[in-house]
């Protein structure tokens, strides 16, 4: 299903025993794992977790905490839509409730067909742009309901 | 290549690359912080540059951070002279090059709102009220070369705290400053590095809150983007003030490129010898990494920020004992907020009267605000402290957008309250703002016209407490959800003449029983809009009537006939087809297509739909 590759896991232990020695950066190796393998099938945890020496519930509990890691796999592009004070201001409910019906994909899941993941956050510091959309990396600012629909078309 | 500088050699740099920048060749400084990397200014930097060595290049094109008008980014300011043009597109690039020293391109220039066109920045309401201090080297340096920095006296305040004043002479000249925290609390910075240094212990660290959770804030990533050097400056000189050699700057790792300019701003800093050991040569050693975030609002909280260092959940823990006693790894520890270490370098280098003499008596300095919503000049501005709001929101910001009116200002996101229109003469002071029932807060100040309502966004902050509380203590978990609910019911037409009591019960405990300041102040913003709009409750409970109109389930979506001028606006705003319109008749909605997306509401100018 979800396994990993072995290139994905060798990178993974790499990160793991760079990081193995230094206090506190359990975060940073998930996240630079997470990078690697997109989110974390239960292996990967374990993996980690035995790597840095450290129980498997301590990991899952960090895992779960911190809202940029997924234990779910994620769509081929990331929408993050703004759900901050001045984009909400702006009228980005409008435009989440719209790209929701086009794309047949709820805030927080990811379509069918694995196009979009659609992940609400909480201000992405470019207030003066709101609304404020990002796909992968490119930041979209001032978008309504159309232009968002508009611009997700853009992405196979 | 760089040696390492001592102070004599760091003047010296000082003045030859202040030199370099002086001469009158001609500079284009085209903005490239996030908002306008977001309206193109990438590619249009590429073609400046291409455009420049094309036509001789003696036109220098400088990349620098944030200039605060991103809203008409991309934004580019042309030297000598201070032209500002709005909305550059990289077809613009020869025009503006060209101009460089000559005529401006007219129709890049700004325009006020008569339609004037405006060439000097000095002349745009928007600058001229502002004092820059914080954002003094804005739009005029490239972060990422620190040559600049210096030029401007980067480090020059760390070389006087070095070797000119001993720590204890450091913290009192802060203190003497007036300085206070610029995170949301207020805290004076002097007494917090006073506590930190009298704590015994060799190892002692310095940290830099660099998450900025706040919704609707974006100050420090401004900041971080467009003068990194100054938040070093700041911690170095807290770190000779408390004796720590070692630092972190936690950024949240939404900041792809704060943590970039923050990276390289790091790298030359140690190059130069302002990092590392024996710095400027005079014996003190002190060096910092980045630890990046991974979304969790309450990991802003200090004691749930050091737990999330240390690598675990970011979960608040009770004190005492406060970190200047046992912080992070249990070491004695300060923590300051981006914007409050970057004003500390001037502070050392110009004297605390310098800070102590602007603004109010118990706020001084400035402050920087991130000025959003429902205004027409969005963007980012510094204002001495005990300016009006209405200042920031009229003048500076321009007023509303359209025909609509001011109805609120919220401040201090979700442990804030929001500021009615006919409060709008409170002057930004820690101690007026709260007074008026909102909090200074981070500088966030998010501007409301009167199409929101005011139940609805005291249920979008609740609904925002209840995704970020960290579920530790049962108040804060439980009780905002409760709140959350009630508020829900009272949007939905299903609410109930006790629920106002209800949430007023629930603030009282939540406010007393919480551990951290999130619960603390969770309440905030239902409690203002209690108190300064108890009536938009009332319509909703009582009449089952969303005056802002923004409510769905108690609009009817029926078009008021008598009312209706026929425009047909809603009817090109209907995206579900459902608005019948022909010219010359009234407008009327189809209920079984509308989909209930409210943008004929928003359309309509004469607010005929209900
Ligand atoms: C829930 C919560 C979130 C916070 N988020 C931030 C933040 O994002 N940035 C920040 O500087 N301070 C934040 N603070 C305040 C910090 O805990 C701390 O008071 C501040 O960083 C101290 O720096 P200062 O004295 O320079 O303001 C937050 C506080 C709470 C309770
Ligand atoms: S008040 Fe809320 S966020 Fe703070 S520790 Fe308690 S549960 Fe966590
Ligand atoms: S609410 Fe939306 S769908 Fe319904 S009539 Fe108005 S514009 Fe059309
Ligand atoms: S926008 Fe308003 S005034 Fe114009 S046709 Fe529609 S309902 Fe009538
Ligand atoms: S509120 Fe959306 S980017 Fe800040
Ligand atoms: S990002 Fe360019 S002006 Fe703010």
């Amino acid at each position: 299903m979800n396994a990993l590759t072995p290139e994905q896991l060798a990178l993974a232990d790499a990160v793991v025993a760079e990081h193995r020695g230094t206090p506190g950066s359990l975060i940073t190796v998930l996240r630079l794992c997470q990078d690697i393998a997109g989110h974390f099938p239960p292996e990967l945890i374990e993996r980690i977790a035995r790597g840095m020496n450290l129980p498997v519930a301590k990991v899952y509990g960090v895992v779960s905490f911190y809202s940029l890691f997924s234990l779910e796999p994620k769509g081929r592009h990331q929408v993050r839509v703004c759900t901050g004070t001045a984009c909400y201001v702006r009228g980005v409910r409008e435009v989440l409730d719209r790209v929701e019906r086009r794309f047949g994909v709820k805030a927080g899941g990811t379509c069918g067909s694995g196009r979009f993941s659609l992940e609400p956050v909480r201000c992405l510091g470019a207030c003066g742009l709101a609304p404020v959309m990002v796909v992968d990396r490119d930041v979209h600012g001032g978008v309504t309901p159309d232009s968002a629909c508009k611009i997700l078309e853009g992405y196979e | 290549m760089s040696a390492r500088l001592d102070r004599a050699a760091l003047t010296a740099m000082r003045d030859f690359e202040r030199a370099a920048l002086e001469t009158f060749a001609p500079r284009v400084f085209c903005c490239s912080g996030t908002g306008c990397h977001a309206t193109g200014s990438i590619p249009l930097i590429a073609a400046l540059r291409e455009e420049s060595a094309r036509q001789g290049g003696a036109v220098q094109v400088i990349e620098t951070g944030c200039n605060g008008f991103c809203a008409l980014g991309p934004v580019v300011i042309m030297q000598p002279g201070g032209v500002l043009y709005c909305k550059v597109r990289a077809q613009d690039a020869a025009e503006v090059i060209a101009s460089a020293g000559g005529r401006p391109v007219e129709r890049l220039l700004y325009r006020d709102p008569e339609g004037n066109a405006v060439a000097g920045m000095d002349s745009i309401p928007f600058f001229a009220l502002q004092r820059p201090w914080i954002l003094r080297n804005k739009g005029r340096i490239d972060p990422e070369n620190i040559g600049h920095a210096i030029a401007h006296e980067a480090y020059q305040g760390l070389a006087k705290a070095l070797f000119d004043m001993t720590p204890e002479g450091v913290v009192e000249e802060v203190r003497a400053s007036g300085l206070r925290g610029r995170g949301g609390a207020g805290f004076p910075t002097g007494l917090k590095w006073k506590f930190a240094a009298a704590s015994p212990g060799d190892v002692k660290y310095v940290l830099c809150n660099a998450d900025e959770g706040d919704p609707g804030a974006f100050m420090d990533r401004s900041i971080l983007e467009s003068d990194p050097h100054a938040v070093l400056e700041g911690m170095l000189i807290a770190a000779v003030a408390i004796g720590s050699r070692h630092g972190y700057i936690y950024c949240r790792s939404e900041y792809p490129l704060a943590i970039h300019r923050l990276t390289v701003a790091i790298a030359q800093a140690r190059e130069l010898g302002l990092l590392g050991e024996n710095i400027l040569g005079s014996g003190f050693s002190f060096d910092l990494e980045i630890y990046q975030g991974a979304g969790a609002f309450v990991c802003g909280e200090e004691t749930a920020l050091m737990r999330s260092i240390e690598g675990r959940r970011g979960m608040p823990v009770p004190r005492p004992p406060f970190p200047a006693q046992q912080g992070l790894w249990g070491k004695p520890t300060v923590l300051n907020n981006v914007e409050t270490l970057a004003g500390v370098g001037a502070i050392i280098r110009l004297g605390a009267a310098c800070h102590a003499g602007v603004g109010t008596e118990g706020s001084t300095g400035t402050k920087v605000f991130a000025l959003s919503g429902d205004v027409n000049n969005i963007g980012l501005v510094e204002v001495d402290m005990g300016t009006p709001l209405s200042v920031l929101v009229n003048d500076i910001g321009g007023g509303v957008p359209g025909k609509r009116k001011c109805k609120a200002v919220q401040l201090g996101g979700p442990s804030g309250g929001s500021i009615p229109a006919h409060l709008l003469d409170t002057p930004v002071d820690y101690e007026a703002i709260t007074k008026a029932g909102a909090i200074m807060g981070s500088g966030g100040v998010i501007v409301m016209n009167d199409r929101t309502c005011m139940v609805d966004m005291a249920r979008f902050f609740m609904d925002f407490i209840q995704d970020e509380s960290c579920g530790k203590c049962t108040p804060c978990r439980e009780g905002t959800r409760r709140q959350l609910e009630i508020l829900t019911r009272i949007c939905e037409g299903k609410g109930e003449p006790c629920d106002l009591r209800a949430l007023e019960d629930l603030a009282a405990v939540i406010t007393d029983a919480s551990l951290c300041g999130l619960g603390q102040t969770a309440s905030n913003p239902i409690l203002s809009a209690l108190r300064h709009f108890r009536d938009e409750f009332e319509a909703h409970i009582a009449e089952k009537r969303c005056p802002a109109k923004r409510c769905v389930a108690l609009l009817k979506f029926e078009v008021d006939e008598s009312r209706c001028r026929k425009c047909g606006l809603c009817f090109k705003a209907c995206p579900a087809g459902a608005v019948i319109w022909a010219k010359k008749q009234t407008a009327r909605i189809d209920r079984e297509k509308c989909v209930q997306c409210l943008a004929c509401f928003q359309a309509c100018p004469f607010d005929c739909i209900d």
